[in-house]
């Protein structure tokens, strides 16, 4: 009762303790109020996490009562093995790969929806849907698709193209194959952040550009992508960390295969830890991952704060 | 002028229809096939010779859905439950106290906003093993919960810093104590985050592959993504089949999606997911 009773203005650090307002008052049990959260909290992610730390410097199995100490060698491991660094950079493919398709097509579905077109409310919805899907869904639908024998290949066929490939058992489509389901997935997700940040737009500039008689083109460059650099951020980072940390797609898509062509960090990690009981090697791979995400997650935090200036 | 209606836009119009028809082939091809017997010799694009429901039945039947459906749906609501209001409570304090407690929990609380799960995967299942809980729902709850707090809690605080404190005055001004003022006062006012919040989990939850199969694998537990996962294993080429159990899966979600759009729409646009 006593800090509620003080004013609503920001945490100041450092901030004395409020002064109780009525005389009544008793002390608070407002930690009561954080505890659950803060349980399930520590439990779940903060000390799972150190503990993460603290694994992928042994060689623990999961099972024996001795952890041994080994020091760096599971993340010399990790890049000294061709295979599990083959899979770290073609992850890191991946989230390039598709960051970059998802907003260009994010970003142009966006402003083909913002217009004045009659039928932007349905096509907004129908675009979207894709991203409430359950993404195991989405790629069997997808392996039907690509299958040898399916729709994709007999369209190819019908226009022409002779002894269409096997999307996915080709080694080196295989990894396309998934940016493409993936990309197919969240632009939706990419358009509708596209589209809130189209409503910051100064609508007076647009004005004045029509009587300027400047260009679509010219418009878009000087008004509308100026004003959409908050939005851009928050794609980018979610599509790079999402492509960071792909799972499903893969393992659904083509397991990892054909023949470790389709590997990533994500799955290296099941397999390690939950194929092969190398708790160790597989704590030190979700470390990598955690770094690249957290670097990423830096850089929107500074580049956020800057477009906000703040 | 550029208020009209103009062939300009006729022809955006025009384009933009046919990408979304494009882009929905994928979902129209779910539909079309689940209605189709397996000797239906129609090319796949095209519409069945002959419409039949039977798959659903067969799917449901062998696939064990109905099982995976209710698992499905008491972990999303379960889960989705706990998180706000443990998050709603939390918040409160964490927006409100000057106290430095307060402050430190707060960005305690953001720190996790940067972790990515599976730097806890690892210990969190050995955890899981030793106190019991793999194979139970009751896991995936705890993991839920867990790893939802530091986002929903940003949402929370952030929201409730924006709301005037004197609703919350008045009502310790008439003698309600924090708990009253909280849950009389504040919550109802944070609704609109509440909402957002609901359907970010429940979505996500339903969805979420990785964990539950890490959890419940080799229970005869099942949440829907683990039990069409072991289904197409299953049937791999009976592709009718697959596909109407793929469509019982996805069939809540959508609904919600259709039902709510404007909702579901802007709370992903609200931009973070976590």
């Amino acid at each position: 009762m006593t800090q509620v009773a003080q004013p609503a203005t920001p945490l100041k650090a450092g901030a004395p303790n409020a002064k109780p307002r009525r005389a009544r008052a008793k002390a608070s049990p407002l930690w009561l109020f954080v505890l659950p959260a803060a349980l399930a909290y520590v439990f779940v992610v903060v000390w799972p996490s150190i503990q993460g730390i603290g694994l992928s410097v042994t060689s623990w199995d999961g099972l024996s009562a001795v952890r041994e100490f080994v020091g760096l060698d599971n993340f010399v491991r990790i890049f000294s093995d061709p295979q599990s660094f083959a899979a770290t950079w073609r992850t890191v493919l991946i989230a390039v790969v598709v960051t970059v398709a998802q907003n260009v097509l994010g970003l142009l579905l966006a402003l083909g929806v913002n217009s004045r077109i009659k039928s932007r409310f349905v096509l907004r919805v129908l675009l979207f849907a894709p991203v409430v899907i359950i993404p195991v869904a989405t790629s069997y639908t997808w392996r039907f698709m690509l299958a040898p024998n399916g729709p994709v290949v007999a369209v190819l066929q019908a226009f022409g193209v002779e002894n269409p490939p096997d999307f996915l058992g080709d080694s080196k489509l295989a990894i396309w194959a998934i940016c493409v389901v993936m990309v197919w997935q969240f632009t939706g997700y990419s358009m509708v952040i596209f589209l809130a940040g189209l409503q910051g737009v100064p609508q007076d500039a647009i004005e004045a550009s029509y009587i300027d008689g400047a260009g679509p083109v010219r418009r878009f460059f000087s008004i509308v992508l100026p004003a959409l650099a908050p939005a851009m951020t928050i794609n980018l980072m979610l599509s790079i960390i999402g492509g960071l940390r792909v799972f499903d797609q893969v393992w659904t898509l083509t397991n990892g295969g054909p023949g470790n062509s389709t590997m990533t960090i994500s799955t290296q990690l099941y397999q390690a830890a939950f194929r092969f009981g190398e708790f160790g090697y597989g704590a030190a791979i979700a470390v990598i991952l955690a770094i690249l995400v957290m670097i990423i997650s830096g850089i929107q935090y500074l580049a956020l704060r800057r477009q906000r200036g703040l | 002028m550029h208020h009209k209606y103009t062939w300009r836009v006729g022809v955006l119009e025009v384009v933009m229809i046919l990408v979304t028809l494009i882009y929905v082939v994928p979902l129209y091809l779910l539909v079309n096939v689940s209605l189709r017997a397996s000797n239906d010799p129609a090319p796949a694009l095209a519409l069945p010779t002959r419409i039949t429901f039977d798959n659903f039945a067969e799917a449901w039947e062998r696939g064990n859905l109905g099982n995976a459906l209710v698992n499905s749906g008491v972990v999303a609501i379960v889960s989705t439950v706990l998180i706000v209001l443990f998050a709603a409570f939390a918040s409160y304090p964490l927006a409100r106290s000057l106290r430095r407690w307060s402050k430190w929990t707060y960005y305690g609380f953001l720190a996790g906003l940067l972790l990515p799960f599976q730097l806890a995967t690892i210990p969190l299942y050995l955890t899981m093993r030793d106190i019991g809980l793999l194979g139970s729902v009751w896991s995936l709850i705890l993991f839920n919960v867990g790893t939802q707090m530091p986002f929903s809690i940003f949402l929370y605080a952030g929201f409730l810093r924006s709301v005037p404190i004197e609703y919350e005055e008045a009502a310790s001004m008439d003698g309600a104590g924090p708990f009253a003022t909280f849950w009389r006062v504040v919550f109802p006012l944070m609704r609109p985050i509440t909402g957002t919040l609901a359907i970010l989990n429940l979505i996500n939850i339903w969805n979420d592959f990785f964990t539950p199969l890490l959890y419940l694998s080799g229970s005869g537990q099942q949440t829907v993504p683990v039990a069409i996962y072991a289904f197409f294993g299953q049937f791999t080429t009976e592709w009718n089949l697959v596909f109407a159990g793929l469509l019982i899966s996805v069939a809540p979600v959508l609904l919600l999606y259709f039902v709510l759009q404007r909702t579901v729409i802007t709370g992903f646009a609200s931009g973070l997911k976590g």
